[in-house]
């Protein structure tokens, strides 16, 4: 049952953003599961491309809404946008509609001829993705070649004029030692660096145990975000950590379904890029009338933007500036979403996350089934010293 | 930057806005940010900026209180600060 509660007058803007928008302000829309790489952490489990693909002329539709709709800009991603052969005609439609685009790439298809053409249009923005400051600690999570792929890409945008494109890091317990690093290689480039939270979406959910930051590196990550203040963007990814104390640049809210949302490859409408499953699917562009229908009359994004409660959350001091923190991270990991974050600072998840939890699995899963070229490169390569040369296939990872 | 009531000013043309229920989303798509009108009020006063002889002028077109005048006043400020609207030059 939904209950539409009458939206007050006036105050803070977050409060008005609870109770969501006419249209998203933040809008993510992942082009293709298909994708070159095979990233450990990867939030949308891509790899091979969805038969049921939205077609080009679906996606030109779609553009034409948002242009309707005003959304001034989308975040295109994938999988690798840029695999899709359409890529660059969608990207010259969107901005010939008034539809500004960041997309996102892993850098192997930009060229200094395509880095030129970028270079060239006001309305795009790119945004590399790097895991590590350094290739050792890039390539094991990213793939082998990955780490030279995305600084030749930045490479090439700098030299062809490109400014303020984004460096886009994900926090790893083995990267958050290498901040003032990722933020020198930014500066090298022209480019602004972006940090963003581990989420445990997609192959994510495999791997978080062993790679979200440590409790002192959160601490770490805390000091440094709010030394760096706006120099550094974060996607509002951080605002459980703003219950360390001061808030941190941005909204500091849970805006799914209330300020963002996501298309997938297929046409489906999720509340928010890192919670692509069953449970926060709001419909279908093919089936449920298309996007302006979705967003305004979902019933799970009406409840979203009706007021939640903070369950366990509420007598906590904290609670006014995490909110809770992510509802994503909370359904994946199996805590309760009226519950403290996986990695609340206060350590007020510990015990749910030493307790029985089921873990909800994912729903869709585009991962490459066989052998990748540029694979992430194991930390240990065997378990144990194979019998003889023919007890491992040099083909399967160990 | 000082909003002058009897100035003439408009919105900037690479900027556009998008009406909410608590006033407006403005996206300069030259600078890609995004700054939000915090009042319907406002987001009126702005629309009429461009056809209005001056910003009093449109200040009244708007039906804002004398005893709020200042308030917008400086609130145009803010947003010419930003490069939301600018000063409209004589054609």
């Amino acid at each position: 049952m939904t209950i539409v509660v009458e939206r007050p007058q006036g105050g803070r803007l977050v409060d008005q953003f609870e109770y969501g928008l006419d249209a998203p302000i933040c809008l993510t829309w992942e082009l293709t599961y298909a994708c070159n790489l095979a990233c450990v952490h990867c939030l949308s489990s891509s790899g091979r491309r969805d038969p049921r693909e939205l077609s080009t002329e679906e996606c030109k539709a779609l553009i034409d809404e948002f242009e309707r709709m005003q959304v001034f800009y989308v975040n295109i991603g994938g999988g690798e946008p840029t695999v899709r052969p359409d890529f660059w005609e969608l990207l010259d439609y969107a901005v010939a509609h008034h539809v500004g685009v960041k997309f996102s790439t892993n850098g192997f298809r930009i060229t200094p001829e395509r880095a030129e053409r970028l270079a060239a249009t006001d309305y795009v923005d790119v945004q590399i993705s790097l895991d590590g400051a350094t290739a050792e600690v890039n390539d094991t999570v990213r793939g082998q070649g990955t780490y030279d792929a995305a600084l030749r890409a930045m490479a090439n945008l700098k030299a062809a004029g490109m400014k303020d494109f984004k460096l886009s890091v994900v926090c790893t317990r083995h990267n958050i030692g290498q901040l003032d690093e990722f933020k020198a290689i930014a500066d090298t480039y022209g480019a602004q660096l972006r940090l963003t939270r581990l989420r445990p979406s997609g192959r994510g959910a495999d791997v978080w145990d062993e790679l979200h930051p440590l409790p002192h590196q959160q601490r770490e990550l805390y000091d440094w975000l709010v030394a760096n203040g706006d120099l550094v963007l974060t996607g509002d990814s951080f605002f459980h950590l703003s219950a360390y104390g001061e808030a941190l640049p941005g909204l500091n809210l849970c805006g799914a379904g209330r300020v963002v949302c996501l298309v997938d490859p297929v046409g489906d409408v999720y509340a928010c890029p890192f919670a692509i499953h069953d449970q926060f699917l709001a419909g279908n562009l093919r089936e449920d009338g298309g996007f302006d229908t979705i967003w305004k009359t979902a019933p799970l994004f009406l409840e979203l933007r009706s007021p939640q409660t903070g369950g366990a959350c509420t007598s906590c001091s904290a609670y006014d500036s995490c909110r809770g923190g992510c509802m994503a991270a909370k359904f994946f990991t199996g805590l309760p979403l009226d519950g403290p974050d996986p990695e609340c600072v206060r350590g007020n998840s510990e015990t749910a996350l030493a307790g029985d939890r089921e873990r909800p699995g994912s729903s869709q899963d585009h991962s490459h089934t066989g052998t990748v070229r540029n694979a992430p490169v194991p930390l240990t390569l065997l378990r144990a010293r194979p019998v003889s040369a023919c007890d491992e296939s040099p083909l399967v990872p160990g | 930057m000082p909003v002058l009531p009897g100035a003439a000013w408009e919105l900037s043309p690479s900027v556009s806005l998008r009406p909410e229920p608590f006033g407006a989303l403005a996206y300069d798509f030259a600078t890609r940010k995004l700054s939000f009108l915090k009042s319907p009020t406002l987001v009126d006063v702005v629309r009429r900026l461009a056809d209005a002889a001056d910003v009093e002028d449109a200040l009244l077109g708007a039906g804002v209180p004398a005893a709020e005048r200042d308030r917008y006043v400086a609130a145009l400020g803010t947003l010419a600060t930003s490069g939301i609207i600018r000063e409209r030059v004589a054609a």
